[in-house]
């Protein structure tokens, strides 16, 4: 159990002072969320709503036959019964992929696969409807990890499925999407340069993201052809234009209301329910409701990927790295598209590296495809990449951080990929971990260990927009797209309140549907306080001059000569001319009409954000059980909107990411299903299993923001694998290749010392 | 089939024809619309479907709408005084920012209620200890930890 101990307060290390930003306001969504008011996915209801029950595939790679849906339509109470076959058909490529995701075609690919779906009165005959359904199968063999699908002798997915090999098209089916590198230099003079050169290899499990909230979503396609669907989604624009390339219907005819969303992390961006619900609801002319299970969470919905790889890395005795080869392979489910790519761009990102090469490999298995998990991708390559930076720092016999500082990436730094870093807080970062209290306090016992660990994410900028209407008592209304999964409503309203020099409290936000603001990409990429913010930012700017121009008519003085400091405006020229912010917002209509202000952005600045962590365990070697003693997480938020919500990503994260060393895992059985499918079996991390987690925000403003934001909600996953693993390794003195590190893996480790 | 059940809910009687297989988490959310009860796993893992049974924490996905029969129930809804005062947990959790989606957090609350009513002055350990049964995905529990310490000094110094 977790031991209690004082913790280190959370630590800002703030480089400068706002009004709003950088303090800690409560959140206005508040007061629903902690009476039970706010409306999630699956509260949402309306007149007439039937609900729907979806059949699933019981096997894991299989032929689709036929299937025979008429027993299920004579079912009293049974309105409508759906198959792919009620899709428009055509296309190719990823559309036609995420149409079958949605509902297979002529093969299912997964256990857990949807085949069909049944609208009826009650939930009750609509799940016994879809027990009526007969499908005819062809049962094929199924292959269900990264290795094995990438043999010559795999069964094969897709037929039509050939390999991208470096650009060029293979000739002949394989299960392996695409291979890319990235190269840098010339690695195999590097590694001769080289005074020690460790290799490893390294894998990985299959792990959901494990957001409580299960998908859920009404669609009601109405008599006018307009598709209006309320779901709990990530982006409501995301969702109107998948939907809409499924359905093959332009995006107007579709209007998606965003519920409150129960957690996502990436899993509730691409689309499941909705496009199934709407052809329910286009049969029966009625609402139509779907709700997952767990069960169908967990095999129906995207996971993050099982992975491989082998990382190679040479240094110097000075501590020089000379060279680093990556080599990752991931699973990207039934469908093309694994976050390889992404865990390509992160896995040497920290390190200035002369000579380097990335090879990436997306490879198709019979697992549901794979959705965003945030920082997609990094944390399965930095498992891997941390861990032999942490050796080779051993063999050269320097302290972990001081290796990494010495090769530390940093503004002018060119990525093996190729961009080259803007200014970035690496540097501080390793810092603020070497000179933590934590780094360097004893550990008290046997069988304890102490590691450190650090991944990079490259944040997303993408479009945003965002509305503001001046009320006439001085306050004002805030529109935008972003769904709010951890308190962004705040971050984005507290970025206007400081441009319009308001108390946070008059600023109030909404989250809006796809009708009613312009196009905003999904809460993901950490790019929501980041984007939104830049958007209320500019469209806060756009108030205060139209604002400042009012007063400048009203007092017939030069706009140039008014200001608007703690909302109180006021003539440069004519001390006797001053009006607060609420008296000018009285007197709009009188002088002139309302205010409103508006913004669509699409910012380039984009600023990477890195983070550390450092772990201490104590390991049963009896049982090979790893306690978290102590944890602490730096990071580098640029500047942190609102910190108690920085440090809740941060501290979230971290903790997902103690789940996926430890615990969490998909086992497959022989037959490729899964077999542990509820949340007894898929163990996520309890309150029991952790200790406080001390957190460090770095500010290292983003040149690219107006307030330096960089993005916080991907970075944190990213270190815990390797720190975890780098504690067990000090801690027992073996190291561990494989996720997650369970007690019977920890316990074996020991054995075979 | 249906069976007539009648139970206090948040303090009014209510009397229904459920089927007996109606569950009590779904009895609360279809039939009486109290829908700040949460269903997150259907098999009485993640305690979202927390609700007060009788004065204990149940999981409402684990009880029979029918074996609520005659029972006082209490659900996040009915939490706050008449007047609409926060209780002192609820407040808890806005005021710790001990929650990022809100989920967890009906059924966190239920259980915290629980845990400060048989033990006013939980320390750190009891505190997880008494939300073990209860999963959150988006805070790593510390935000959580820091909002039942709130609450519990709050009910001890009777403000
Ligand atoms: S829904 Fe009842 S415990 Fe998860
Ligand atoms: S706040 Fe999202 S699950 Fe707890």
């Amino acid at each position: 159990m977790a031991t209690t101990r004082d913790y280190e307060p959370n630590v800002v290390l703030s480089n400068q002072d706002y009004n709003v930003v950088g303090t800690r306001p409560l959140r206005p969504d508040g007061a629903d969320k902690v009476t039970g008011r706010a409306l999630y996915g699956a509260d949402f209801a309306a007149a007439g709503l039937l609900s729907g029950s979806v059949l699933r595939s019981p096997h894991a790679h299989a032929r689709i036959k036929s299937i025979d849906t008429s027993k299920a339509e004579a079912l009293d109470g049974v309105r409508a019964v759906v198959t792919s076959a009620d899709f428009p058909q055509g296309g190719e490529g990823p559309v036609v992929w995420q149409r079958d995701n949605v509902l297979a075609s002529d093969k299912a690919l997964y256990r857990g696969h949807a085949i069909a779906a049944v609208a009826a009165a009650s939930p009750h005959i609509a799940e016994e409807a879809v027990s009526l359904i007969d499908v005819d199968y062809e049962v094929l063999t199924p292959v269900t990890d990264v290795q094995s699908s990438m043999k010559g002798d795999a069964p094969i997915l897709h037929d039509s499925l050939m390999t991208d090999e470096l650009g060029e098209k293979a000739d002949k089916a394989s299960n392996v999407a695409s291979h890319f590198q990235h190269v840098k230099g010339d690695v195999k003079a590097g590694f001769k340069e080289a005074d020690v050169v460790i290799e490893r290899e390294f894998t990985t499990k299959t792990v959901h993201q494990g957001y409580i909230e299960p998908q859920a979503a009404t669609a009601l396609w109405n008599n006018d052809g307009r598709l209006h669907i309320w779901c709990s989604t990530q982006g409501s624009f995301a969702a109107r234009d998948a939907c809409a390339k499924i359905l093959d219907i332009p995006v107007s005819q579709i209007r998606v209301v965003p519920l409150e969303i129960g957690g996502g992390f990436g899993g509730k961006i691409d689309v499941y329910l909705e496009p199934v619900a709407a052809l329910l609801s286009k049969k029966t002319g009625t609402p139509v409701k779907l709700v997952m299970s767990r069960a169908d969470v967990l095999q129906g919905t995207g996971p993050t990927p099982g992975s491989y790889a082998k990382i190679k890395i040479g240094a110097k005795k000075d501590g020089t790295i000379t060279a680093a080869h990556a080599y990752l392979a991931m699973e990207a489910g039934a469908y093309p598209g694994s976050p390889v790519g992404a865990g390509a761009m992160c896995v040497l990102a920290p390190y200035d590296l002369e000579n380097a090469l990335v090879d990436g490999y997306d490879v198709v298995v019979n697992k549901p495809k794979t959705a965003a998990y945030r920082a997609p991708g990094a944390p399965n390559a930095a498992f891997a990449g941390e861990q032999v930076i942490d050796e080779v720092a051993k063999a050269i016999g320097m302290d972990p951080i001081d290796f990494r500082m010495k090769n530390a990436a940093k503004e002018g730094t060119r990525q093996v990929h190729g961009p080259t870093f803007p200014r970035v807080g690496y540097e501080e970062v390793l810092e603020a971990m070497k000179s933590h209290p934590h780094y360097n306090a004893p550990l008290d016992g046997p069988n304890q260990g102490r590691g450190v660990a650090v991944g990079f994410w490259f944040n997303i900028g993408f479009d945003s927009a965002c509305n503001i209407a001046v009320n006439a008592d001085g306050t004002v209304t805030l529109q935008e797209g972003s769904t709010d999964i951890g308190g962004t409503r705040a971050s984005i309203a507290m970025q206007a309140a400081e441009v319009l020099t308001l108390p946070y409290e008059k600023v109030h936000p909404t989250v809006v549907d796809t009708d009613t603001i312009g196009f905003t990409a999904v809460t993901g990429g950490s790019r929501t306080t980041f984007a939104t913010g830049w958007a209320a930012y500019e469209a806060a700017q756009d108030v205060r001059t139209k604002m400042i121009d009012r007063a400048a008519q009203i007092w017939e003085v030069d706009a140039d000569t008014v200001e608007l400091e703690d909302a109180v405006f006021k003539s440069k020229s004519d001390p006797e001319l001053s009006m607060t912010f609420a008296e000018l917002a009285g007197q709009l209509g009188r002088s002139g009409g309302g205010i409103t202000g508006t913004a669509a952005v699409s910012p380039s600045g984009v600023g990477g954000a890195f983070a550390g962590n450092i772990v201490d365990v104590e390991v049963d070697p009896e049982t090979g059980k790893t306690e978290i003693l102590r944890f602490t997480v730096v990071q580098d938020a640029g500047k942190a909107i609102h910190p108690s919500y920085v440090e809740g990503q941060m501290q979230g994260g971290a903790v997902q990411g103690i789940g996926w060393a430890l615990n969490e895992e998909y086992y497959m059985s022989d037959s490729g299903t899964m077999d542990n499918v509820s949340l007894l079996d898929y163990r996520m991390p309890t309150s029991l299993d952790l200790p406080m987690i001390d957190t460090v925000i770095v500010e290292v403003a983003n040149p690219g923001h107006p307030y330096g934001v960089r993005g916080v909600g991907e970075a944190p996953i990213i270190p815990p694998t390797p720190a975890i693993a780098n504690a067990i390794e000090n801690a027992i003195g073996t190291r561990l290749f494989a996720l997650p590190m369970n007690p019977a893996a920890v316990a074996k480790a020991v054995m075979d010392k | 089939m249906a069976q007539e059940i009648t139970l206090t809910v948040n303090g009014a009687t209510r009397t229904n024809q459920v089927e007996p297989r109606l569950l009590l988490a779904d009895y609360l959310r279809s039939v009486l619309d109290l829908t700040g009860t949460h269903v997150g796993c259907d098999t009485s893992n993640c305690g979202a479907c927390t609700v007060s049974l009788n004065g204990d924490a149940v999981k409402s996905c684990t009880v029979f709408a029918v074996q609520a029969d005659g029972a006082d129930v209490t659900t996040l809804e009915g939490l706050a005084s008449d007047d609409g005062t926060l209780h002192p947990i609820q407040e808890g959790f806005w005021e710790k920012h001990g929650l990022q989606c809100g989920f967890c957090t009906p059924g966190m609350i239920m259980s915290s209620l629980d845990l400060l009513s048989k033990n006013p002055n939980p320390t750190e350990a009891e505190i997880r200890e008494g939300l073990s049964g209860n999963l959150c995905r988006c805070t790593g529990y510390h935000n959580i930890v820091l909002a039942v310490q709130f609450a519990a000094e709050k009910m001890n110094s009777g403000s």
